[in-house]
């Protein structure tokens, strides 16, 4: 390993740089000494969710991209663990091998922020716990982490969780670090259970509900012993950004069921005579269902609407429609469901402060809503995630400064403070 | 087992204390009457007992923060309780604490029907929340065998699992939100009925915490639809192995059943001497599959499983035909811990997990020690995910002999730990894995759980003595051990 540039005497180097350690050794030893030198970094994976949160000011970046490889791989015991700058698109592609999945169904937020596909890491899907529309029935990211190995504020190299499902051996630190985009730990090492892949797939499309009688639909469809893999509700002007609903030319309501073969047309038929009354039916099969789901995922009608600050709003599943449904009085926005209206992305105008204030004051104290894209001045000027309870943000204050008490890793980029 | 040194200075305050618990929980929420404070000397570990200072029994929220303040600010310890299932020690009493009973927190606050989740007082019963959402098709998917009386603030509190957990998850996984009171006083509020909220997830820590980082005064649970239907196998096979290579090859191919359980010879024997579940005898290895969904799911799957389970040799295969049958086959392994304790007279639960694989080995190596130890063994597993309940058979009445299951158990959760698995899945580490903590866990790994203490209870007075076994000052773990000028630039690439 050769240095490519010395550093000044005083032991930090002159400007910002990157730093692509090639080894878990490697990146602890840059951390042991950013923390004695008191060097803030930034912790970058493929760098496709760089833009979320507020803007990390720091003199150095730490590049996870070169920390790669696959290092266990067990089907049989649904288990994969994995360098934290691993592609996630390797580790989909090996799991797909064997008909294997995450089942949370990460996003890939490359092209929201006007960034290639396909090129997001391990580490950093686990550092942002963004979950797809299977989270109402499979779990979240942090759901699915068992185990991790990391690198705290200490400088200190430590592994935490396991590889087994079943593990109440000590605090669950790897869920704690899940979602904290790296503000208390590096990631070197995540240890993830993983699913079979579903044999089929079918999406159930009720056409023309307004958000009301849809959010209603998809409440008694989650409340069925049907086992519902996907519940969402596109309005007729987002719906025409979505293949599989653009054709339709009216608001859609999707429900998707997974499974085996027979076990998905008998559900389907079920929920089918149970909805269909209400409105107009149409079915999505397996490759359409599946691309219909991944524009959901990536929050495609906003990839469509570049203009658009984006909101990631989650509440409780019936508050969905009154919440948007006064920001779209409010502010003029725009936005769709998933989760079965527990989750509203929203889009709105960026000026100001994009809408914060009446977005905050929608949502209250029951749900959080996160200020996923914005230009950078407003992502300083306003809280990216939502405003804690005084208690709450101490105790979490408490919590970043327990594993980085030297505020090195990623300073600033979930509150001022955190 | 040794705990904290009682602090003499506040055993000889013991009057004074108990005058200004009574000022805030008055009447008979403050029990001092030593054969009244005898319930509540131990927990499901019999084993261990220790009167404590006295138990506090509150009813609101408001009164436990002023209890926990008023501890913290005179530096008494509180050790929260549930209903006292704990097989770990987790709610074992201290000399010089106060135990901090949640058994007044027993209402059901809220059923959302429309959300799919239940908000609940910490001291109902795991049971009693599916008992409330079942005349209309809901239930709570984590069911402990000790469903029945262990109370939704003691499964918070250890991530307690059941044998839906294959399927449905633990507890960390259906557990949306909760309402938490610090050492301090300080209430906060984790989650809610949204999902996955924003900032650090707290919530994750907190569950299976064991009672070291705060009070849970509520909870918000999602309840799920029941499956259409639901059926069992009960697959009986020449060995235990075959049974583990049936586990391995049903969930290779795509299947994730409800639960999937199985029993050595020796919990055979014991659960059918105990319930006559009609299991068979001539067999080493018992496998209870569950299959659940919709019907014609469940007959597609069913089939596949006898196949597979042919093909791994099973001599025996029943299928339930009725609700009544199903039952029936999970009565004896739910039963399983009484059974074995009639041929005991005593017995030692033990819990690890390994990854599935490992099953021969550990079994073949479990043999081979009990022989060593000269105490007797049974098994039952959570097959499905690995998680092991080896049932060490003494007789305590035997001087020496107690000490010596302790060390066969000692034995089986290190080899758990040397085959890549954990000391404990679903029990928690409590005082009985304290001193095994070092085994699975580098001294760096555990100073990094104990900082999240720091962040909670920098003082540490809730439930110390569990879960570590050894109590490091926050001062000195917050110290940073590197300084400028220590070390050089990292010699690496640099762009
Ligand atoms: C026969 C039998 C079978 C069992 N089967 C299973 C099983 O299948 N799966 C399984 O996982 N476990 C099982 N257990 C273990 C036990 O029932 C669980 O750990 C259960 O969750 C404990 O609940 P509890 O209310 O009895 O808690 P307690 O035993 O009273 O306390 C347990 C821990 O929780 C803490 N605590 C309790 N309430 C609170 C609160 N409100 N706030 C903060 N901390 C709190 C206590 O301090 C303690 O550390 C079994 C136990 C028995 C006796």
């Amino acid at each position: 390993m050769t240095s490519v540039q010395t550093p000044a005497q005083d032991g930090a180097p002159t400007g910002p740089s990157v730093l692509k350690p090639a080894t878990e050794a490697q990146a602890h030893e840059v951390l042991r000494w950013a923390v004695a030198e008191e060097q803030p970094v930034e912790l970058v994976g493929g760098g496709t969710k760089r833009a979320i949160g507020r803007p990390v000011q720091a003199a150095h970046r730490l590049d996870f991209s070169g920390l790669r490889g696959i290092s266990l791989y067990e089907p049989e015991e649904l288990v994969l663990s994995a360098a934290a700058g691993t592609p996630l698109a390797e580790i989909e592609a090996t799991l797909a091998a064997r008909r294997q999945q995450l089942a949370f169904e990460p996003a890939d937020p490359g092209p929201l922020f006007g960034r290639p596909a396909g090129t997001q890491t391990l580490g950093g899907v686990v550092s942002a716990n963004l979950s797809g529309p299977r989270r109402i029935k499979a779990g979240a990211a942090r759901d699915h982490v068992l185990g991790c190995r990391a690198v705290s504020g200490h400088g200190e190299l430590f592994k935490a969780g396991g590889r087994v499902v079943k593990n109440v051996t000590g605090y669950d630190l790897p869920k704690l670090f899940t979602g904290a985009w790296g503000t208390l730990v590096a990631l070197t090492e995540v240890t993830l259970k993983v699913l079979p892949a579903p044999e089929h797939e079918r999406t159930l499309l009720l056409l023309g509900l307004d958000d009301a009688a849809a959010i209603q639909a998809l409440s008694s469809a989650l409340c069925s012993p049907h086992e519902v893999a996907g519940a969402a509700h596109l309005p007729a002007a987002m719906a025409a950004g979505i293949p599989g609903a653009a054709e339709q030319g009216a608001a859609v309501t999707a429900i998707r069921l997974e499974g085996f073969a027979p076990s998905v047309a008998y559900r389907a038929g079920l929920l089918e005579k149970a909805l269909g009354g209400k409105a107009a039916t149409a079915a999505l099969e397996g490759g359409a269902s599946a691309a219909f789901w991944r524009a959901v995922r990536d929050v495609a009608p906003f990839v469509a609407r570049p203009e658009r600050a984006v909101w990631r709003i989650s509440v409780a599943p019936r508050r969905g429609p009154a919440v948007l449904g006064e920001l779209a009085a409010r502010l003029g926005a725009e936005g769709y469901y998933d989760w079965g209206g527990g989750l509203i992305w929203l889009g709105t105008d960026p000026a100001g402060d994009a809408g914060a204030a009446a977005v905050r004051a929608a949502v209250g104290g029951e749900g959080h809503a996160t200020l996923l894209r914005a230009p950078e001045a407003v992502r300083t000027a306003v809280p990216v995630f939502h405003p804690q309870a005084p208690a709450l943000a101490a105790l979490s204050a408490r919590v970043k400064q327990t594993y980085d008490p030297r505020d090195i890793l990623n300073p600033g980029r979930m509150t001022a403070g955190i | 087992m040794e705990m904290p040194k009682p602090d003499a200075a506040v055993l000889a305050r013991r009057v004074e204390l108990i005058g200004a618990l009574r000022r805030i929980v008055p009447g008979e929420g403050v029990i001092v009457d030593a054969d009244e404070l005898r319930a509540y000397e131990s927990d499901g570990v019999m084993a261990y007992r220790q009167m404590p200072l006295v138990v506090v029994l509150p009813s609101t929220t408001e009164q436990v923060s002023e209890v926990l303040r008023f501890c913290h600010e005179a530096g008494v310890k509180v050790v929260p309780r549930g209903a006292g299932t704990s097989l770990s020690g987790g709610a074992l009493p201290l000399a010089d604490g106060v135990l901090l009973g949640m058994s007044k927190f027993n209402r059901i606050l809220e059923i959302d029907w429309e959300d799919r989740c239940v908000r609940v007082q910490p001291g109902v019963t795991n049971l009693g929340i599916t008992t409330a959402v079942a005349h209309r098709g809901f239930y709570y998917a984590p069911d402990p065998s000790s469903q029945i009386a262990c109370t939704i603030g003691g499964n918070v509190a250890e991530n307690s699992g059941g044998v839906h957990c294959l399927k449905y998850g633990l507890t960390t996984n259906n557990v949306l939100g909760v309402e938490m009171v610090l050492m301090n006083g300080e209430v906060v509020r984790l989650g809610g009925k949204h999902l996955d909220s924003e900032g650090y997830d707290l919530l994750a820590a907190v569950t299976g915490s064991e009672g070291l980082l705060g009070v849970v005064t509520e909870v918000t649970v999602r309840i799920l639809p029941k499956p259409e239907t639901a059926r069992a196998l009960l697959l009986g096979f020449p060995t235990v192995e075959g049974g583990g290579q049936c586990v391995a090859e049903i969930i290779a191919a795509g299947i994730i059943p409800g639960g999937m359980e199985m029993m050595d010879r020796p919990a055979i024997h014991a659960a059918e001497d105990f319930v006559h579940a009609g299991y068979p005898l001539d067999v080493d290895g018992l496998l209870i599959v569950e299959l659940d969904g919709p019907e014609a799911e469940v007959d597609h799957l069913i089939a596949e499983v006898e196949r597979i389970a042919r093909g791994c040799g099973a001599t025996y295969a029943r299928v339930s035909s009725s609700e009544e049958e199903r039952l029936t086959f999970w009565a004896g392994r739910k039963s399983a811990f009484p059974a074995v304790g009639q041929i005991g007279p005593d017995y030692l639960c033990m819990d690890g997990t390994i990854p599935r694989k490992e099953l021969p080995r550990v079994l073949r190596a479990m043999t081979e020690m009990s022989q060593r130890h000269g105490l007797r063994v049974a098994n039952v597993f959570h097959a499905g995910d690995g998680n092991l309940h080896p049932l060490i058979l003494y007789d305590a009445n035997r001087p020496g002999e107690i000490e010596k299951a302790e060390a066969f158990g000692a034995d089986i959760l290190k080899l758990c730990v040397d085959v890549g698995g954990v000391l404990t899945g679903e029990h928690g580490v409590g005082v009985e894995k304290r001193d095994l903590m070092p085994y699975q866990f580098q001294p760096e790994d555990l100073t990094h759980q104990q900082r999240l203490k720091c962040a909670f209870d920098p003082d540490g007075l809730l439930n110390p003595g569990k879960v570590f076994p050894q109590l490091h000052r926050c001062a000195e773990m917050g110290r940073l051990h590197v300084h400028r000028g220590q070390i050089p630039f990292p010699d690496i690439p640099r762009f």
